[in-house]
Parts: structure tokens; C-alpha cells; sequence
């Protein structure tokens, strides 16, 4: 047994740089001869770009260069792109509206990018912008999405009804049969808020041109480096991926928010060429975060559910309308169709399921990936129409979903939404949740507050998500552009240390503890001897980086192929110096026996031989370091049980969940540790979605939530702690770990128990977010409310 | 304008502007860059330091009205090498994922806990109020602040 491997409640090793303020953020990073880079963005939503004067802005002290959409063009750049390509019904692509570094022509959003301002210092950077005369014609703005395909304006000149798609899957004749035929029909029209994602650390980028070498290095914000290489080589064309080293270094948090190539990033490695290849450094401020950094969700859905009279689950049917923005982002297209439609089926049986998609253009942000992507909103609007339709047939929540649960003997299973769940054992997670919030003694609880003038209502959400993103040639036939396999590298040194190098990002996941702990327990080696590294592409392998949850799915899996080589080579060379056939030797904690004697090497030794290889099998290559990749067969499906409690205040109409219950299935556990923590940070997530967070516009597109200030990020005091639960996993089969991914599931299973417990408590639905004035009107407006009066 | 101030038990000088914001003095000039920045409405709480002893945001006062302070940040915080109960306890407990809001948590904490050595969950919370953290949820945060709580009652009794 080793000491710190898997299952073990490991502390992090990567907190002592953070606890001590020792981390290395892009903006703690400064080089010699850096000039600073600030970007001019439109004021207006939507307007025709009249004209720009550089002049006042060129004589001001200190500025170096002031580049606007023209000098892109002039220079050849491409334009930004959306890397997986969805067709609409019809069998047409999508309409990819041009998405410039630098807006030409149009703006359509604000915070759009104008121009670029590089200076001296930052400060002159930010005066020379603001004398920077630009010239609008402003244009109408398309902002109501339920709207926009009959908006009276178009975002892209080109696409009309703004509408880049229009996309579907499933079976609508067998969805339309079995509503035919329905006892039951349950109709629901939901809105899934827009969110800001708000990681801590606001993106920032370290552009650098070195003519000696005609090359460059961009330090930045990312989840994926090598994402961010290739699309900056190849297709927005700034330097030849040889050329390019892109490293992220410690990244404040992403959650989507930086797996994305946005304009700004391109533009400062580009800029450092145009001022001689002087280090040229960008750090958004806030208020630029939440103009510009890719907003999540944003959905308007009609949903229905068929049952029988029984409560079984007929069909079900839904329409969407999607938010892409003014541009579509790196991922956009893929979020709310093959991310979202695909888990409609739930942990349920539902034999037929038709969805329907239209994505639309606005003059907003645009919008992609955000923790959970597409399957926050696939359970949210799933868990609440299951919860509606068992109030409607006058059935316990709990036994609707029990009773159209898929059986723990049904898998693998098929749904009728392109997906194969390998494992699962939902029951299992329900019932334990019910048994840890005492689902039974709920009744006695609310007649007690009922006593001091609460209202108490539980809420139930049984999610599932699919992770571990993803099998190449499945996402490839779906239209993705790159393949989603992951690599690593896990390197000896001649004295028995070692260095995993992984494809993977670490921006708080834990990566460099679980990937150690997985090493120390697959090569029988100390866990203080392994170190991770990730994050630079002069130093990893290629990989495709940390979104999905699939860095331990997908990511860890390379790790324990390139681990098996190891063993495998480690097995000729200790053949070979215990004179004995490879075939008879065996490999358990760190030694190399001859089977059935107590002939053995320690891996240090077999190690050494292979530096030092005096005595070493003939024809055998010397070293120890070995590579793999990993292309998954399957995504994995983590899947549990939430219970949320709250009481609200029918006098101010104000939410206090005061207990809150996570059963997860997420197979087999590197790290407790760890993976609780992601679950809390995740159901904080999803909590924030539901009371607090919603991002507005006004209907000139002008932001009105563009800071704290007005955008209600959950604190401290908004929030409970949390009980929860991870023992009930059934193992993955889709890797050899048998894990399925934690990083998602709190925010896609949040969401739908809380706003289930205020319908409990009030007897009515509140739109996310719940915040005390939507659901002090609703008490108003409820019949709990006329009966009590 | 010249400030002088002792950061973190050294004293230092420089020249800054009148706007120069004391976590730019502690970032761009004495290269301490544990103080992060996070937001630019004073929200967040990502760059709080000691100010005499006192928590404070950085990112709200000039370097100039710390002229003749002393400054305590994060990376003065663990004593004779020896990490701070708080530093110790976020280790422990998990209460830390990317890290960024870390500084400013402990920071925050550590003038807590000297106001109310025996805080309660809701105290914690209620105190945080001015700290945001988007990865731990703050579950981990709280019982890590309590933990350390516990473990320096424990050695001021001991000291006693
Ligand atoms: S940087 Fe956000 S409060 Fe100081
Ligand atoms: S640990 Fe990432 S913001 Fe708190």
C-alpha cells in the first residue's frame, strides 16, 4: 500500500505558494522593456464604425502605437473563430458571423473592440485611449432574445432573422405519437438566466516578439494552451505553431471563461511586433471582465412532459432559444445543442424526447461555455418540469423520479438522445439523500416554522451530466473541429524522481496533488517524489487542455498508459538483471519480483539501469520516460441526488437555505479532499444562479449588471454549508480508473433543487434568480398566499 | 511624491504619483504580488494587507496615506518560517482551490480572528462579507477560519 495514493485524503501541494502569496499569476509577471496595452470599446451595442482619428490619441506622452480594425486587415489577420461547426435542419451550416480582433465596420456589442493603445505605462496607455476619437453611427440593438429572429434590426448585415441555426435531435414523430396519446401533458415555459462566470483572477496576456528569433511567447489567462496556440497559429495567423509558445502559468480560476480565444490576447502578441518587439502587457480590469469575458446560459425554453396515468414518462418535447451574442465564441455553437439536447433524457427512462433549437445573434456578450455548459440547463429545466409534473398528478417528487429512474440493470443504456450511459445507480443516490436530509421528518419541520411564520419547502434535483469530454470521432461525426483525446508524459530522472507532464491546466482543480497521488500509486514511487507540470507548450506534450470535467477522465488516463510503458520497459530491464524471463516478473508497490521468490528490484534501481545501462538488455533503448495519449470511448456520466431545504420570509420574501444534501456518483475518488471542495465551489455556483446572479441589459444593450456593485455575486453570508457525499459511486467504464469527473456537478445540480424547495415552500415557481422581490411578488400572487387570507 | 513605510518588518521608500494606489506601491514598485486584484469597485477583497495592524483593502487607499505605516501582507504573514495558524489551517481544510482570493482571505481572517478570538460559523461568514471566492464555495474557507480559531486559543493558553 502507498502512502498518499489514490482514495487518500492528500492535502494539496500546491497550496504553499498560494498560502504564502508566493503564486504566479500572468500579472505578476513583468519583463523588461514591457509597454502596457489598453483597448478602446464601443460605448454603443450596435453602430456603423463612421470614423476613427489616431491623431490626439498617437501625440499623446508616451504611446507607441494605436492599431484599430484596419491595421488587422492590412496585416492579413483572420478572424476569430467558433471551432465546432452545428448544421440547422436543413442540412446548412451554421452562419458564422466575422468576429475581427478589431471591430471593422460594425461594432455589436458594448465593449466591442475598437482599437488597441499601447503606451509606456498604463497610465498613459488609459489617457491616450480616452483622447481617441472615434466616430458611431449608432444603429438599433437587437437585445431581447424571445425577439430577435423578428428583430428590426440585424446583428450580421448578412444573416437573417439573426438566427445562425436552427438544429434538432430526436425522433419528432414518436415524441408527437406518444403526446397524442398522453393522460398527462405538463407545460412549462422557463428562462435560464444569463451569468457572468467571475473567476477571481480577471484575464490578462504578456504578448512577446523576439526578432532574433522570429518568434513569440504569449503569457496568458488559459485553460488550454495548446487551444490557444493552435488557433492563433492557424487561423488567425500571427505566428507558425513552431513559433509560438503560449504558457499559462497560475490561472485565478476559468470555469469556461478562459478556454476561449478572445480577441484581446491575439491583439497584444500581434502588438508586440508593431513596437519592435517590446514585451506589451494587458490585465482587464473588472468592469472589463464583465463586459467582455464570455457570458454562460441564456436560454428561453418551452418544455412539455407526456405521462401516462400511472406517472410514467411518455415523451418529452422541448423548444429553445439560445443566446449566441453579438459574435459566436471558440465553443458557442456546441453549448446549447450537443452539450445540452444530448441530456434531456435525465436519469430517466423517457422513451421518446424531441428538441429543437434556434440560436440567436443579440448586441450582447457573446456567450459560451460556463461551468456545466448545456447541462446546467438540460437538468435545470428537466428537474423542475418533472417536479411541476408530479404536483400535477398529485405524486411525491421523489417517487415520480424514482418510478421512471433507468434501473441500476438496464445499463449500459441508450437514450433517445444520442448518448450511452455506461453506469449508473440513481436509486442509490436518492436514496440516500433522502435518508441524510430525513426526508420523512420534512412534514414535522415546516410545522414548526410555520410556528415562528416561515414558509419551508424541500426541492429535489436528480442530475446528470456527461463529462470526461470526449471520445474524438463521436465529437468529430457531431462537428468538431480538433479531437478531444489527452496526452502526458511521465519522465525518471536518474535518481528515481519523477515529472509528469500533462496536457491538462490546473487553474484550482487540485492537478498537481491527484495526478501525484495517481503516480505514487500506479509506479510505487514516494508522492513528495512526483512533480506536475503543465501549462507551457515548450514543456507538455500537445493536449487539448481543462474544460468537461475530463482532466482526471481523460487526462489521468494518459497519465496511467504512460505509467503502464514505464512498467512494461521496467519489466525487460528487470528480466534482465535477475536473469530471469520477462514473463515470470511482476510489478506491485514500487518493486519488480521474480513471481514465486524473493528475487526483486526496487523501480529506483531498474530506473538507474536504464540511465546507467552497463548492464542492460541488448537492443533495448536506454532512459526511462514514456508518453501516451488517451482518446476516451465513451464521455463518462456522473450522476446524484440533491436535497435543498429553505425557509422563506413571506414578509420580505427572502430564501435561507437552511440545509443542503449532495449525493454524487462520480465512481471511483482520487481525492475526498478535493473532490468535495469542487462539489461545494460548484453548488455555490448553481445557488448563485438560482437567488442571486442574472445579468441585465437594457434595451439599448447597454449593460446594467457591469459590476459587484450591481451583479450579485454569492458571499459568505449568502451561503450554507454543505453536507456531502461521494461514496455511492459505481465505476466508470470508460477508463481505467474508473472515475467520471466532479469539477460540473454542483452547478448543473444546484440550480433545479433550490428553486423545487421555493415552489415547495410558497406553491409556486420563481424564475431564476430568485431574489426576494420575485418571490416576495409571488407569495402575493399564490394561492398558499389567498388561502391564508 | 516620496512615501516610506515598513512592509512587512522592512522599511521601504519610493516615489510614486499622487493616484499611485497602495497595492500598485506593493506590486509594481516592492514586487510583493501575493496582493492581487480582483475588481475595481472595492469588492472583492482579493488585495487586503494590514495597515497598523488593521485589515484594508489596498486597492482603496493611496500609497501616500500609508506613508509612515506599517504594512503587514501575505507574504509577511508566516513568522521564523513558520506558517501562520490561518496559512496552516487553509492547507488543511481545502480552503483554497485557485488560490487568488487566498491572500486576501487569510489577511481578512487574521484581523478576525484578533478581534474575536472564539468566532462563531455565522461570525465567520458575516465577516467575509467583503471577501469573494468563486472556487471553494466558501464551506472550506469558514472551517478552516474556525479550525485556526481553535489552534491559536489553544497557544495563547499555552502561552499563558
Ligand atoms: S481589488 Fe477588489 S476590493 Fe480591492
Ligand atoms: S480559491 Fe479561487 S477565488 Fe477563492
Amino acid at each position: 500500500m502507498v502512502d498518499k495514493g489514490i482514495g487518500a485524503r492528500v492535502p494539496r501541494k500546491e497550496d504553499l505558494r498560494f498560502i504564502t502569496g508566493r503564486g504566479r499569476y500572468t500579472d505578476d509577471i513583468n519583463q523588461p522593456g514591457q509597454v502596457y496595452a489598453v483597448f478602446v470599446r464601443s460605448p454603443h451595442a450596435h453602430a456603423r464604425i463612421k470614423r476613427i482619428d489616431k491623431g490626439p490619441a498617437l501625440a499623446m506622452p508616451g504611446v507607441l502605437a494605436v492599431l484599430d480594425g484596419q491595421d488587422v486587415a492590412a496585416d492579413g489577420l483572420g478572424n476569430l473563430i467558433c471551432g465546432w461547426l452545428v448544421k440547422s435542419k436543413d442540412g446548412s451550416p451554421m452562419k458564422m458571423g466575422k468576429h475581427p480582433l478589431l471591430a471593422q465596420e460594425k461594432v455589436r456589442y458594448v465593449g466591442d473592440r475598437v482599437a488597441v493603445v499601447v503606451a509606456e505605462t498604463r497610465e498613459q496607455a488609459k489617457d491616450a485611449a480616452e483622447a481617441l476619437v472615434v466616430e458611431y453611427e449608432e444603429l438599433p440593438a437587437v437585445v431581447d432574445l424571445a425577439h430577435a429572429h423578428d428583430a428590426p434590426a440585424l446583428v450580421h448585415d448578412e444573416i437573417p432573422n439573426n438566427l445562425c441555426y436552427d438544429w434538432e435531435l430526436g425522433d419528432k414523430a414518436a415524441v408527437d405519437a406518444a403526446f397524442a396519446k398522453a393522460h398527462h401533458v405538463t407545460k412549462m415555459e422557463l428562462v435560464n438566466n444569463r451569468l457572468v462566470p467571475n473567476a477571481m483572477e480577471p484575464r490578462a496576456a504578456i504578448g512577446h516578439y523576439d526578432p532574433g528569433q522570429d518568434a513569440y511567447t504569449l503569457y496568458l489567462t488559459s485553460q488550454n494552451p495548446h487551444v490557444h496556440r493552435l488557433v492563433i497559429s492557424a487561423f488567425i495567423g500571427i505566428a507558425p505553431e513552431h513559433k509560438l509558445r503560449v504558457v499559462a502559468p497560475d490561472v485565478g480560476g476559468g470555469f469556461g471563461s478562459k478556454i476561449f480565444i478572445y480577441g484581446e490576447e491575439c491583439v497584444v502578441l500581434w502588438a508586440s511586433k508593431k513596437v519592435g518587439g517590446r514585451p506589451v502587457k494587458w490585465v482587464a480590469e473588472r468592469s472589463e471582465s464583465f463586459l467582455t469575458d464570455a457570458h454562460g446560459r441564456d436560454h428561453v425554453t418551452t418544455a412539455e412532459l407526456a405521462l401516462d396515468k400511472d406517472g410514467n414518462f411518455l415523451a418529452l418535447r422541448v423548444n429553445t432559444k439560445a443566446n449566441l451574442g453579438g459574435y459566436m465564441s471558440t465553443f458557442s455553437s456546441c453549448i446549447p445543442t450537443y452539450l445540452y439536447a444530448t441530456l434531456l433524457a435525465g436519469q430517466y427512462k423517457t422513451p421518446a424526447i424531441y428538441c429543437d433549437v434556434q440560436a440567436y445573434y443579440t448586441n450582447t456578450a457573446p456567450v459560451d461555455a460556463y461551468r456545466g455548459a448545456g447541462r446546467p440547463e438540460a437538468s435545470f429545466l428537466l428537474e423542475t418540469l418533472v417536479d411541476q409534473a408530479a404536483i400535477e398528478m398529485g405524486m411525491d417528487p421523489a417517487e415520480i423520479r424514482r418510478k421512471n429512474f433507468i434501473p441500476k440493470t438496464a445499463f449500459p443504456y441508450q437514450t433517445p438522445v444520442a448518448l450511452v450511459y455506461d453506469t449508473g445507480d440513481y436509486e442509490a443516490c436518492l436514496d440516500e439523500a433522502l435518508r441524510l436530509v430525513d426526508y420523512a421528518g420534512f412534514p414535522a419541520r415546516r410545522a414548526e416554522s410555520e410556528r415562528r411564520g416561515k414558509l419551508r419547502g424541500i426541492g429535489i434535483s436528480c442530475y446528470i451530466e456527461a463529462c470526461g469530454i470526449a471520445p474524438s470521432a463521436v465529437v468529430g461525426s457531431l462537428g468538431a473541429g480538433v479531437g478531444l483525446w489527452e496526452s502526458a508524459k511521465v519522465r525518471f530522472t536518474h535518481t528515481g524522481k519523477v515529472q509528469v507532464l500533462t496536457g491538462t491546466h490546473t487553474h484550482g482543480q487540485g492537478h498537481e496533488t491527484t495526478f501525484s497521488q495517481l503516480v505514487a500509486e500506479k509506479l510505487g514511487v514516494p508522492y513528495e517524489d512526483v512533480e506536475v507540470i503543465h501549462g507551457d507548450t515548450e514543456k507538455t506534450p500537445v493536449g487539448m487542455g481543462t474544460y468537461g470535467s475530463r482532466s482526471l477522465a481523460v487526462g489521468g488516463e494518459a497519465i496511467v498508459k504512460a505509467c503502464d510503458k514505464i512498467i512494461a520497459k521496467g519489466k525487460k530491464i528487470a528480466a534482465h538483471l535477475l536473469e530471469a524471463s520477462e514473463a515470470d516478473i511482476e510489478f506491485k508497490d514500487g518493486k519488480f519480483t521474480v513471481a514465486g521468490t524473493d528475487k526483486s528490484k526496487t523501480i529506483g534501481e531498474v530506473v538507474f539501469a536504464a540511465y546507467v545501462p552497463h548492464n542492460y538488455p541488448p537492443g533495448l533503448e536506454p532512459g526511462m520516460e514514456e508518453g501516451a495519449f488517451f482518446d476516451p470511448p465513451n464521455f463518462t456520466f456522473p450522476a446524484g441526488t440533491y436535497v435543498c431545504e429553505v425557509e422563506v420570509d413571506p414578509q420580505t420574501g427572502e430564501v435561507d437555505i437552511v440545509k443542503f444534501v449532495a449525493v454524487d456518483d462520480f465512481g471511483n475518488v482520487v481525492n475526498p479532499l478535493i473532490v468535495e471542495g469542487q462539489v461545494h465551489g460548484g453548488l455555490v455556483q448553481g445557488i448563485g444562479q438560482a437567488l442571486l446572479e442574472g445579468v441585465r441589459y437594457d434595451e439599448g444593450g447597454q449593460l446594467l449588471t457591469g459590476s459587484y456593485m450591481d451583479y450579485c455575486m454569492p458571499r459568505a453570508d449568502d451561503v450554507p454549508s454543505f453536507e456531502v457525499h461521494t461514496s455511492r459511486g459505481t465505476a466508470c467504464t470508460s477508463n481505467s480508473l474508473g472515475v467520471k469527473g466532479c469539477g460540473e456537478a454542483g452547478a448543473i445540480g444546484a440550480p433545479a433543487a433550490v428553486i423545487n424547495a421555493i415552489r415547495n415552500a410558497i406553491g409556486v415557481r420563481v424564475e431564476m434568480p430568485a431574489t426576494p422581490e420575485r418571490v416576495w411578488r409571488a407569495i402575493q400572487a399564490s394561492p398558499l398566499a389567498k388561502a391564508a387570507e | 511624491m516620496r512615501v516610506s513605510m515598513t512592509v512587512n518588518g522592512k522599511a521601504v521608500s519610493g516615489e510614486v504619483e499622487p493616484r499611485t494606489l497602495l497595492v500598485e506601491f506593493l506590486r509594481n514598485q516592492l514586487g510583493l504580488t501575493g496582493t492581487h486584484v480582483g475588481c475595481d469597485t472595492s469588492q472583492c477583497g482579493c488585495c487586503v494587507v494590514h495597515v497598523d495592524g488593521v485589515s484594508v483593502k489596498s486597492c482603496t487607499m493611496l500609497a501616500v496615506q500609508a506613508d509612515g505605516a506599517s504594512v503587514t501582507t501575505i507574504e509577511g504573514l508566516a513568522q521564523g518560517g513558520k506558517l501562520h495558524p490561518l496559512q496552516q489551517a487553509f492547507h488543511e481544510h481545502h480552503g483554497l482551490q485557485c488560490g487568488f482570493c487566498t491572500p486576501g482571505m487569510i489577511m481578512s481572517a487574521a484581523d478576525l480572528l484578533q478581534r474575536n478570538p472564539d468566532p462563531t460559523e455565522h461570525e465567520v461568514r458575516e465577516w467575509l462579507e467583503g471577501n469573494l471566492c468563486r472556487c471553494t464555495g466558501y464551506h472550506n474557507i469558514v472551517k478552516a477560519i474556525l479550525a485556526a480559531a481553535q489552534t491559536m486559543r489553544g497557544m495563547a493558553k499555552a502561552a499563558e
